[in-house]
């Protein structure tokens, strides 16, 4: 019995770009409806399958009988034996969900977003939603060559989102991520086709059914694993990223336009650890047991990487690239660390970090955009002048830290929980990145934020020296991202503060700054002002989310925790016995 | 009686007792190869049209003859394939089975938009080809010859369907003789067909030149390596060979050496490096609809041809060549890929992605099984049209009165013309093996198909030799829809000498622009495809896309079982 959810979430948000394509003539306004209305309509049908999924799972029994729910086939290349499978366990369906949340409030943030030269709203619009449809396929894929199509194929929506619409170095950021993706790609599909040559080998007829590979892991010879491992391996360490192929992130989140950077942290990243999950873990587990021991140290190496680099940016969106880096290391630490604990913690990492880092990009985009620059220099004292964005900022920093009370704190005690019971070693060290979270998020927030009201973005007054070639004050000068030879300071951002709503003071407008070292008591003015409606809007769910997932995060861990229960059985793995045993009763 | 007369009577008495040998009459079924016979019969009445026809209605009976013998061909050659006849004919020298008619069918659907592109006589005015060859390039008669207003050299339209029927003979040999002669039919006529450009004539008449040397040492090369096989078993048929190689009490020598000289022979043809040197600048001379013909089916027929001779009458000995052409393999591929990096014209780098590409296809050849069969001619096919879509759409991009092949004529073309734009990254992806692509199901038949042959690392190989091509792919992607367009060209227009010698434009009559983009007289700018070209691209779309979403049909029909007739 075919189930149509997953078809459906596939499919609808490429009818909604193939809409707006065809729309291409009409009015701005009514292009940007239909695609949020096209969303919307998404976020309800995840709804409905998040209903339907709880509604088969409800008891203890049922939860691990079957691998998938909401299955789709059809027969698609039977020359290779391949069916267009579709399926959903725990961990896939609260990507999706992920995903169909994010998605009306990335375009909601992208509202006003001012675009290149000669590139509409629409054409962004639509590859955003091709982009949520290929994601979605990646998560539903039950079959591995499914699979690697939706992975490749995300990539050319993603590649035209940023080399289109990003800022001054589009080009070279998205040629650089594809090829590396690409790269990655390729030889992940040289597992693809050592996997089905091997089950061949097992079977008599090479498969690349999900199920059918997973019953017969344990009769692929070692080395053949090893291979077959490598491949994917490669192709997810690019993807998470861990260190060291990371490299193409801070380019490409930098230069990517504020929506489409926040889909690239928030969820195409997740791709490559749900690839540990769903591949590397259950089809190679003897592989990844032999294995394992490199890609903990990648993670643990990226994590400490990650934070010390985040702690010296100078630009505020690569900063945000630099702290995903960090957290992805312990998502991949919680995935090797083969304890039941710690693939539910980095699963659910998975979920609560597209939130957080979903709400710091959107916020930190908000703010650049403002204030014409990505400079931390730039910026001081904003909470005086915006205390609403500053407030949302707060929220975010604590998720990014995982303070107790956010969603990221679950997680993590989950992922060091879990890694302590097998790695005492690594989880300590792995400890230590709480610690250095701390100090860049902190640093970073008390430099924009708290203090005087300062910096050449707020107040302007920039020296002569720092003066546009069309000699207007910097900040927020509306579209001078096209003009090439902006002095290196500054790179202002092709957005016009009057495009931002609240309380723009006029651009250009007499800011005499009085920088706090002077007299205290002068009343700054500031070039921009705080968040409008839309923009509360937009980030109030996803702050929400982060506070009720913090404080109660039970429903989403019911669906979580059966799949990271049945992943430990397909990898072979149980969880290691603890060395005191708890009291019964609840002690005395 | 003298002595003499003796021994006359005596002999002729002993001559009239022997038993006479009896004259075996090859047997020779017409209608297992009226496919052959057709493309031959239609280029010999192409010839006799070109006699004796006025000069006027030359052209569209050369086109309509050309078009329906191929299409006549393609007809019988899917009506027998359905009937299942098969046989060896022609007295042993022809083999048809199912692995021929797969080999014709895949060579004649793709022979036919190539035929098409040839015929179009708008995107270059007049038609893509010199009225006269035979003119001294800067004489009177050649600047006579490159007007306008003078007419195509219809005789292409025969030659072609020569060089068609030699492509068929060749992957249906199984007789070096045979093989010999269809190697020589197949490739004199494209000798002649690269140097007959209207435009550029020096390079064209280059590109000739080089691949008549070329191609002359290499079918001497490879008539040598027939002669040792000779030597070797003592027959010209391929099953000698291979019987002689399986009883193994000959010398090896001369199996190893004629083996090795054969197959050099065949890989020259297929453009393999490092067996490769004349495809860039023959690529870039030809007239770009003959580059398409040349890239598309010249290969096909190469790599069929290495097909047959692989599993027919090497087979024995394939432990012995398998690592060594899976290194010329990996070889090849390396080169393509590297040195395509530093091109700068699109023909050229289109010559040396199709050195890549012959690298992964060789992979798919020499896995000796029927799934490495079947993914060769799949590879090929999907390969091929993508191939001819993209030269089609190079005929289209021009400037001044020539084709603006520099990377950096096409800038900013997404904005002038979207559709084509989007068509050429369609086929640029495919090249590049993204998946919802044809090329993509392509590769996956061939990597699969090697890796089950134990040719693992070799596929690892040609995978990080698609990422480096792929670099080269996106560049031109980038630079259609990333940077802005051109005013000024990066090198100078072919300027078309009118035969009053007045302003280009005017003696070109009325161009039709898509954009008006063309400030300087050297801008180039995207002419309006005529009908032929269209049908062209959009059938290269079609089924490059419908092969990449659901492939399964063709990938059953094509399908080759081992092993063959011979």
């Amino acid at each position: 019995m075919n189930s149509w959810y997953l078809v459906v979430l596939i499919f609808l948000p490429v009818v909604g770009a193939l809409v707006l394509a065809a729309m291409s003539g009409a009015p701005e306004k009514t292009v940007k409806l239909i695609a949020l209305v096209f969303s919307l309509a998404e976020l309800a049908v995840v709804v409905a399958l998040w209903v339907s999924y709880r509604a088969a799972t409800t008891d203890a029994a049922s939860q691990l009988d079957v691998p998938f729910r909401e299955t789709f086939s059809v027969t698609w290349i039977p020359y290779f034996g391949i069916n267009f499978s579709l399926g959903v366990d725990g961990i896939s369906l609260t990507m999706i969900a992920l995903i169909a949340v994010l998605m009306p409030i990335v375009l909601g943030a992208s509202w006003e977003e001012k675009l290149p030269a000669g590139r509409t709203i629409g054409g962004y619009f639509a590859l955003l939603l091709v982009l949520q449809g290929a994601m979605v396929g990646v998560f539903a894929a039950t079959n591995v060559f499914v699979f690697y199509v939706m992975f490749e194929v995300m990539l050319i929506p993603m590649y035209f989102l940023v080399g289109a619409f990003g800022g001054v170095r589009r080009a070279y950021a998205a040629t650089k991520f594809f090829l590396y993706s690409l790269l990655g790609g390729l030889l992940m599909l040289a597992s693809v086709i050592g996997l089905y040559v091997a089950s061949g080998q097992v079977l008599g007829q090479g498969t690349f059914d999900w199920v059918t590979l997973q019953s017969i892991a344990a009769q692929i010879p070692e080395s053949t694993q090893m291979w077959i491992f490598a491949g994917f391996a490669i192709a997810f360490a690019i993807k998470a990223p861990l260190v060291p192929l990371h490299t193409w992130l801070p380019d490409a989140g930098t230069e990517a336009p504020v929506g489409a950077g926040t889909l690239l942290v928030g969820v195409l990243d997740k791709v490559g650890t749900f690839g540990f999950l769903r591949i590397c873990l259950p089809l190679l587990p003897a592989a990844s047991s032999k294995l394992a021991w490199l890609i903990i140290l990648l993670a643990v190496i990226g994590i400490l990487y990650g934070a010390i680099v985040a702690a010296g940016q100078t630009d505020l969106k690569r900063f945000v690239t630099f702290t995903s880096i960090a957290h992805f290391g312990f998502i991949a630490l919680g995935v090797f660390a083969f304890t039941t604990q710690s693939i539910a913690g980095a699963a659910l990492y998975m979920v609560n970090h597209g939130i957080a880092t979903g709400l710091l990009f959107l916020i930190v985009g908000m703010l650049t955009a403002r204030g014409g620059s990505k400079l931390v220099g730039d910026y001081g004292g904003v909470w005086k002048v915006a205390p609403i964005l500053g407030g949302f900022f707060l929220v975010a920093a604590l998720a990014t830290i995982a303070m107790p009370g956010t969603n990221s704190f679950i997680s993590e005690f989950l992922v060091l929980i879990g890694t302590f019971s097998r790695h005492p070693a690594w989880a300590v060290l792995a400890t230590i990145g709480i610690v250095l979270a701390a100090v860049y998020m902190l640093w970073i927030f008390q430099r924009t934020m708290t203090g005087p009201v300062r910096g050449a973005a707020v107040v302007g007054g920039r020296g002569p020296e720092d003066r546009l070639a069309d000699g207007t004050e910097g900040g927020a000068v509306g579209g001078t991202g096209e003009h090439g030879d902006v002095a290196p300071a500054l790179t202002p951002l092709p957005v016009g503060a009057a495009a931002v709503g609240g309380q723009p003071h006029a651009a250009g407008a007499a800011a005499h700054a009085e920088p706090g070292g002077h007299g205290a008591r002068t009343k700054v003015k500031a070039l921009f002002g705080d968040l409008n409606a839309r923009e509360i809007t937009v980030l109030t769910p996803l702050v929400l989310l982060v506070i009720l997932l913090g404080v109660y995060p039970q429903p989403v861990l019911d669906v979580i925790n059966p799949t990271a229960e049945r992943t430990m059985v397909d990898a072979g793995y149980t969880d290691p016995v603890p060395a005191i045993d708890a009291p019964l009763g609840g002690g005395q | 009686m003298t002595v003499l007369q003796t021994a006359a009577v005596q002999s002729a008495a002993a001559f009239a007792q022997a038993p006479t040998d009896p004259i075996n009459a090859p047997t020779i079924s017409f209608s297992l190869t009226a496919p052959v016979l057709i493309a031959l019969g239609g280029a010999i009445l192409g010839i006799l049209f070109e006699a004796l026809l006025p000069r006027r209605v030359r052209y569209p009976v050369q086109v309509v003859l050309a078009l329906l013998t191929v299409a006549a061909a393609l007809v019988w050659t899917l009506l027998g394939a359905n009937r299942g006849d098969v046989g060896v004919t022609f007295g042993g020298a022809l083999a048809v089975d199912t692995a021929t008619y797969v080999m014709w069918g895949v060579l004649l659907v793709l022979a036919l938009p190539s035929l098409l592109l040839m015929a179009d006589k708008v995107s270059e005015p007049g038609g893509s080809f010199v009225a006269q060859a035979a003119a001294r390039i800067g004489s009177h008669r050649d600047r006579l010859a490159t007007r306008v207003s003078a007419p195509m050299q219809t005789e292409v339209f025969p030659l072609a369907l020569f060089a068609v029927a030699g492509m068929m003979i060749f992957p249906a040999a199984t007789d070096m003789v045979t093989l010999f002669v269809a190697l020589e039919v197949l490739s004199l006529p494209l000798y002649l067909l690269c140097g007959l450009a209207r435009r550029r004539r020096l390079i064209s008449q280059e590109s000739a030149v080089k691949y008549f040397l070329l191609g002359a040492f290499t079918s001497a090369i490879f008539a040598y390596g027939l002669a040792m096989l000779y030597g070797y078993c003592g027959s010209t048929q391929f099953a000698a060979v291979a019987a002689q190689a399986r009883a193994g009490d000959s010398s090896d020598v001369l199996l190893l050496g004629g083996l090795a000289l054969v197959i050099v022979g065949l890989l020259f043809k297929a453009s393999v490096g490092p067996f490769h040197l004349w495809t860039p600048d023959v690529y870039q001379g030809a007239p770009t609809p003959v580059t398409a013909f040349m890239a598309a089916c010249t290969k096909v027929a190469a790599f069929a041809a290495m097909l047959r001779v692989c599993l027919v009458a090497l087979e024995p000995m394939t432990w012995t060549w398998q690592p060594v052409l899976a290194i010329i393999a990996g070889a090849s591929m390396v080169i393509g890929s590297v040195i395509g990096i530093t091109q700068t014209d699109m023909k050229r780098m289109l010559a040396y992605s199709s050195v890549a590409h012959a690298g992964f296809i060789l992979l798919g050849v020499i896995s000796m099984s029927e799934a490495g069969a079947s993914a060769t001619m799949f590879y090929l096919l999907t390969y091929g049209m993508a191939t001819i879509g993209a030269f089609a759409i190079l005929t289209v991009v021009r400037k001044g009165d020539g084709e603006a092949s520099h990377v950096g004529d096409w800038a900013g073309m997404a904005k002038r013309s979207p559709v084509l734009a989007a068509s050429m990254s369609l086929f640029l992806l495919s090249f590049a093996g993204i998946p919802l692509t044809a090329g993509f199901i392509g590769k996956l038949s061939v990597f699969t198909a090697a890796m089950q042959a134990g040719l693992g690392p070799w596929v690892v190989l040609a995978m990080i030799a698609t990422a480096i091509t792929a670099f080269f792919y996106l560049r031109i992607v980038v630079v259609m829809y990333f940077a802005d367009p051109v005013t000024t060209s990066p090198t100078p227009a072919p300027v078309a000498v009118a035969a009053g010698g007045g302003q280009p434009s005017a003696a070109v009559g009325e161009r039709r622009f898509l954009a008006a983009g063309a400030g300087a007289p050297d801008a180039p700018f995207v002419v309006v495809p005529g009908l032929l070209t269209v049908i062209v691209i959009a059938v290269a779309v079609i089924v490059t896309l419908g092969l990449g979403l659901f492939p399964g049909p063709v990938l059953d029909l094509l399908t080759i079982p081992v092993p063959l007739l011979s």
